[in-house]
């Protein structure tokens, strides 16, 4: 049941917020991510890791199809699904002391969205997955079309109709499987795990999913909406793209992709692993020379999805955990970086790097908080992202030791682009731009804090977060070498 | 005591916490105190750790305190090994890094960011400590990034100062260079062992035999690392650059720890490198062509931080070289005494710019040694240990590596002797710019003159008495001495590490010594003949220099060949990704698809004329052809 009021929460509250006067909706919306987030820690806290499985809810939807209202979280949903109800409240609170038009229709959008990414980590129903997927676009679709900086709505458009028509492939594999199921025909995932699939079937399912998926993440070439999207959205709207919604894609790949068509991914790994790796370091050089701060991060964010979406493909317990701790760490560390992005814009009303300088004299805790959020995005042992990296780099290493070596240049580019960002931004003379930097509010400085202790506590005690997962991933391991013998020798 | 041992690494960081978040309300005194005191608590731990390993005899012992990563079959535990290794590592950062932070106390003291000083300056502690009590490769690798990101924050600490932060940027990023290598040497580890557990590691290793191709690939991963921590040919550009850091930070991180970071982790590794011999050559000789080449640089440097960073590349040749003959203890005695003869050097180099208002150039002292005679006193020992004149501690430690390298291959020697000299020129030409002949700056400084306070000049004091003495902890038998430390280190080192003095002829040893004395003694005349006298020669215009000192001048130029082989491409590279790929080719696909829909849909869009009449001749076509199709389809069944 914890998983349907996590949808039903969202839902309250959009009426709410509708009914309540304009200047209260920010909050009503913040109560109601909030009170998700309660729900979902007591969902976490009566997480039986053992049997994998909390609280499904399954109610006969459209039963001629064989669709049923299946929602349920294991291991691996589980951790997207914190990732979301952890992010939403900082994604709500960063917008509340900000003015906005039409605040109802905004808040709103940012808890339908939530309703949809939840849908599609909780749906265990290979339509419902679908729809949620696509219920998660219309929002964001609004949310960066009507409140997204210039030239908003050639972009937006042009990131609506992409992904959408990446998802045509998805929808296209879906009822591909759904036909080869037996009797009846159910669009029930874990009945599609079961189905024999010659490996022709194998490879064309592949690739329905991986375009899909490729474009949501976004996995090199296929990104080309992402940088401009980031860039144009609404703050709230990119940290919800970065933050929670490319995890769809990641995590696609892993309940579709490598459970259902194992031998298919042996096949064409090779290929997938090289784009992410071009993707990685395509990535990271471009954001070496970029100046407006939020492209740079929206570049270098392709090259972290990209060492994600590698380590899954890798097919190996270090990557595949390696991505699950790394999809949360990369959610924390996106909405985070966006955050201080936001901070310094909303103060300077710039955003680009050639504005600033020398911050760190002006403003010290918005250095410091910087720094913190820097390190963990670069990496560095005892923060967040350490874990991530090294054990994605470890799980690709198992897979080819070059590929881990090109990878890993991402540890070292990444520090070129986030060091430089840095010293531009925080070290050096003052700038016009840096003195109208002044003191956080409270509320800023409860978020950066918060947001801290995330990066802290994860990278000391990341097994709060591979625990979750660990039953799931390796019954997904044990499914995959089942499925086929084929891989064995990976 | 040993119970304790996590408290030596958590002190310091104790005292990071309470200096940085207290950073502007805590007095500076309260500030030292806090900093220097978890140091000094450190010690005294550390220092208990190691009377009680002596009564135990020198067997290992392991802490753990939980898993830190568990991912299937892999797991890292937070653990901590004390063993002797460990031990001298522990003493060698907390004493010197204690009166590294003592006189700190007193160097920093009109600075504004005093407190934050000491904060990253525990934080160090906390990190290097880390690196030499890690149980493990990757806790190993905790502190190993760690001390990397202290040296950033420490270089970058004037950061208002673009080319310092650059320097700053620039330790960073070759220090990752360095640390991809190590990271893909623990995943080649793990996937050889199953585990990145020292032990567990080290007596797997034992059933490969030597010159096995993994151990070999493992081992060369692991020296890429080192060469980028310990400054090695290619990697070594950052270290000098690092000087913009304050001249405690050059002396604790820069001279006497950090950078010996890749000489303890290989030497913690000997297990691995004594089976391999292929990457141990390599290590020795990228050890000596760095010794040789930063020694030829530091001759013709002339600011005085300059000359002693080069000067600590090319010490740290000289372990790498002791390394990579397997004269495992030998190394560890080099970074030793060098620890205590280059932290007093830096730190005396620090007292002499202190006292010179902040000047580096040594062509602006001149004659101070009536002015610092505690300095000057203190200096004067210090140069001759690290020249090598006996009975100083840093003619033991070279006299070993001296040894060591012969009875290993002739080059090696060579390249190390002249090294030697180079050694003895430079520093001589430091020590009698700065102290003799006449003052040479401006009539401003000259009034300013003045010896440091006693909190700068104690810890001089204690580390010329170390670096005095530190060389009889390894006397030479052919002197009739016992080896304290390479028997101390027996446990650790076992048969893997090379006692030379044991494979070459008394007479040899006594010839070598000879040799270097009378060496140090003819370059100390020379070079006093140049300098200690009332004007130092000019300094020559560009055109009219050899060629040699043109090279040796600019550094060989590898700074402006990595400008424009490596940071100029780069940059091309992402303008050309940014401007050419992303936006023509990829967008260009991407814009292109749509402009064919948009084409099909202009054709297709005639179809909608507005014309009823011809939307009722289409629906008829369509219903006629629906029908055709079921009698069709009707008669074949």
């Amino acid at each position: 049941m914890h998983c349907l009021l996590l949808l039903i929460i969202p839902l309250i509250f959009i009426v709410l917020s509708n009914i309540l006067k304009v200047k209260h909706t920010g909050m009503a919306a913040l109560m109601g991510s909030l009170l998700t987030l309660v729900v979902s820690l007591i969902m976490a806290f009566h997480f039986n890791s053992n049997d994998g499985v909390a609280g499904d809810f399954n109610h006969a939807w459209i039963s001629s199809f064989g669709i049923n209202f299946h929602i349920g979280v294991d291991g691996i949903s589980l951790i997207l699904v914190l990732l979301t109800t952890i992010l939403t409240p900082f994604i709500i609170c960063a917008s509340l002391n900000r003015k906005i038009e039409n605040a109802n229709a905004f808040y709103s959008l940012i808890l339908l969205m939530q309703i949809g990414m939840l849908g599609a980590f909780m749906a265990k129903d290979a339509f419902l997955f679908y729809v949620s997927y696509e219920v998660a676009l219309i929002p964001i679709y609004f949310i960066c079309g009507l409140w997204g900086g210039e030239n908003r709505i050639a972009v937006t458009l042009k990131f609506f109709i992409y992904t959408l028509a990446g998802s045509l492939f998805m929808l296209v594999a879906i009822i591909y499987l759904y036909l080869q199921t037996p009797g009846g025909h159910t669009f029930e995932i874990s009945e599609f795990y079961k189905l024999n699939l010659s490996s022709s079937q194998q490879s064309w399912i592949f690739w329905g999913f991986f375009l899909a998926f490729a474009v949501k993440v976004p996995i090199f070439p296929f990104h080309s909406w992402q940088p401009p999207t980031y860039t144009t959205a609404p703050t709230a709207g990119t940290m919800l793209l970065a933050g929670i919604m490319l995890k769809m894609g990641l995590y696609g790949l892993i309940r579709f992709v490598l459970p259902i068509v194992p031998e298919a991914v042996a096949q064409w790994n090779t290929l997938a692993i090289i784009l992410c790796v071009c993707g990685i370091i395509y990535g990271s050089v471009i954001a070496i020379r970029q100046n407006d701060l939020k492209t740079l991060i929206a570049f270098s964010s392709l090259a972290h999805v990209g060492l994600i979406a590698a380590g899954i493909f890798s097919m190996n317990a270090q990557g595949i955990q390696g991505a699950m701790i790394q999809m949360f760490n990369h959610g924390i560390n996106a909405v985070a970086l966006f955050f201080l992005i936001d901070l310094l814009e909303r103060r300077s009303g710039t955003r680009l790097m050639d504005a600033f300088g020398g911050i760190a004299s002006v403003e010290k805790q918005v250095a410091i908080v910087f720094a913190i959020v820097m390190l963990g995005s670069v990496g560095l042992p005892l923060t967040n992202g350490f874990v991530g990296e090294f054990l994605l780099l470890m799980g690709v290493y198992q897979w080819n030791m070059w590929a881990s070596l090109m990878a890993g240049l991402t540890i070292i580019l990444g520090a070129v682009y986030m060091l430089r960002l840095y010293r531009n931004v925080f070290f050096g003379e003052v700038s016009d731009a840096s003195k109208t930097v002044t003191p956080m509010t409270m509320m800023e400085k409860i978020i950066s804090w918060k947001l801290i202790l995330f990066i802290l506590v994860l990278g000391i005690f990341p097994n709060l977060l591979l625990d979750i997962s660990a039953p799931s991933v390796n019954e997904l391991l044990d499914m995959i070498a089942h499925h086929s013998n084929l891989i064995g020798g990976l | 005591m040993t119970e304790l041992v996590w408290l030596v690494p958590l002190l310091p960081l104790l005292g990071f916490v309470i200096n940085g978040l207290g950073f502007g309300k805590i007095t500076k005194n309260l500030a030292a105190i806090i900093g220097c005191g978890s140091v000094l608590l450190s010690f005294i731990i550390a220092c208990g750790i190691f009377y009680e390993d002596l009564g135990r005899g020198g067997e290992a012992v392991q802490k753990t305190y939980g898993s830190w990563i568990h991912a299937g079959n892999y797991s890292v535990d937070f653990s901590f090994l004390v063993d002797r290794l460990s031990i001298i590592m522990m003493l060698i950062v907390t004493g010197v890094g204690l009166l590294i932070h003592i006189y700190s106390a007193g160097y920093m003291h009109d600075e504004a960011g005093f407190g934050k000083f000491f904060a990253y300056m525990n934080l160090f502690m906390f990190n290097m400590l880390v690196l030499v009590l890690g149980a493990n490769y990757v806790m190993l690798f905790i502190g190993w990034e760690g001390v990397g990101l202290c040296s950033y924050l420490l270089i970058g600490f004037w950061f208002k100062n673009r080319e310092y932060t650059a320097a700053a940027n620039k330790a960073f990023i070759m220090n990752r260079i360095g640390d991809l290598g190590f990271l893909l040497g623990i995943f080649l580890i793990f996937k050889t062992f199953g585990t990145s557990d020292f032990t567990t590691v080290f007596n797997g290793a034992r059933s490969f035999s030597s010159g096995d191709v993994t151990l070999g690939l493992i081992t060369l991963c692991l020296f890429v690392g080192a060469i980028g921590k310990s400054a090695q040919i290619p990697l070594y550009t950052w270290l000098p650059d690092a000087m913009a850091g304050p001249t405690p930070v050059s002396a604790l991180i820069h001279a006497a720890t950090m950078v010996t970071a890749g000489i303890y982790m290989i030497a913690r590794s000997n297990i691995l490198y004594a089976l391999a011999p292929g990457t141990s050559e390599f290590v020795a000789l990228i050890g000596a062509f760095t010794a040789l080449m930063a020694g030829i640089i530091a001759l013709t440097q002339t600011d005085i931080k300059k000359v002693l960073a080069y000067s600590t590349v090319s010490q740290l040749g000289y372990m790498f070289v002791a390394l990579g003959v397997t004269a495992y203890s030998s190394a560890m005695f080099h970074v030793m005494t060098h620890a205590f003869f280059k932290a007093l050097l830096f730190l005396g180099a620090g007292s002499v710019i202190h006292a010179m208002s902040g000047e580096q150039n040594m062509r602006k002292m001149g004659g101070l040694r009536k002015h610092l005679p505690v300095t000057f006193m203190t200096m004067a020992i210090a140069t001759a240990a690290i020249a090598g004149f006996p009975p100083f501690a840093g003619f033991f430690s070279k006299d070993e590596i001296l040894t060591a390298a012969y009875s290993h291959s002739m080059i090696l020697f060579v390249l190390l002797s002249v090294t030697s000299v180079l050694t003895a020129v430079y520093m001589f030409r430091l020590f009698f710019m700065t102290f003799f002949g006449e003052f040479r700056g401006t009539k401003h400084q000259l009034e300013h003159l003045h010896e440091s306070p006693k909190i700068m000049t104690v810890p001089l004091l204690i580390l010329m008495v170390l670096s005095a003495v530190g060389g009889f902890l390894g006397i030479p038998e052919a002197l009739g001495g016992k080896h304290f430390l390479s028997e101390y280190f027996n446990p650790v080192f076992g048969m893997n590490t090379r006692i030379a003095q044991h494979e070459v002829s008394n007479l040899f040893e006594y010839s070598l010594m000879g040799i270097s004395v009378l060496m140090i003694i003819f370059v100390s005349r020379l070079v006093q003949r140049r300098y200690n006298k009332k004007d130092i020669p000019a300094e020559q215009p560009e055109s009219k220099m050899s060629i040699w000192y043109k090279l040796s001048l600019h550094k060989f130029y590898i700074d402006e060949l990595y400008d424009r082989v490596i940071v100029k491409p780069l940059n091309g590279m992402s303008n050309f990704f940014f401007g050419t790929i992303e936006k023509k080719v990829i967008d260009g696909a991407v814009n292109g698809g749509g402009q064919t829909v948009y084409f099909f849909s202009s054709i297709l869009k005639n179809l909608q004329t507005g014309n009823i009449g011809f939307y009722v001749l289409m629906m008829v076509i369509g219903i006629v052809a629906i029908i055709f199709f079921t009698i069709v389809k009707t008669i074949a069944f």
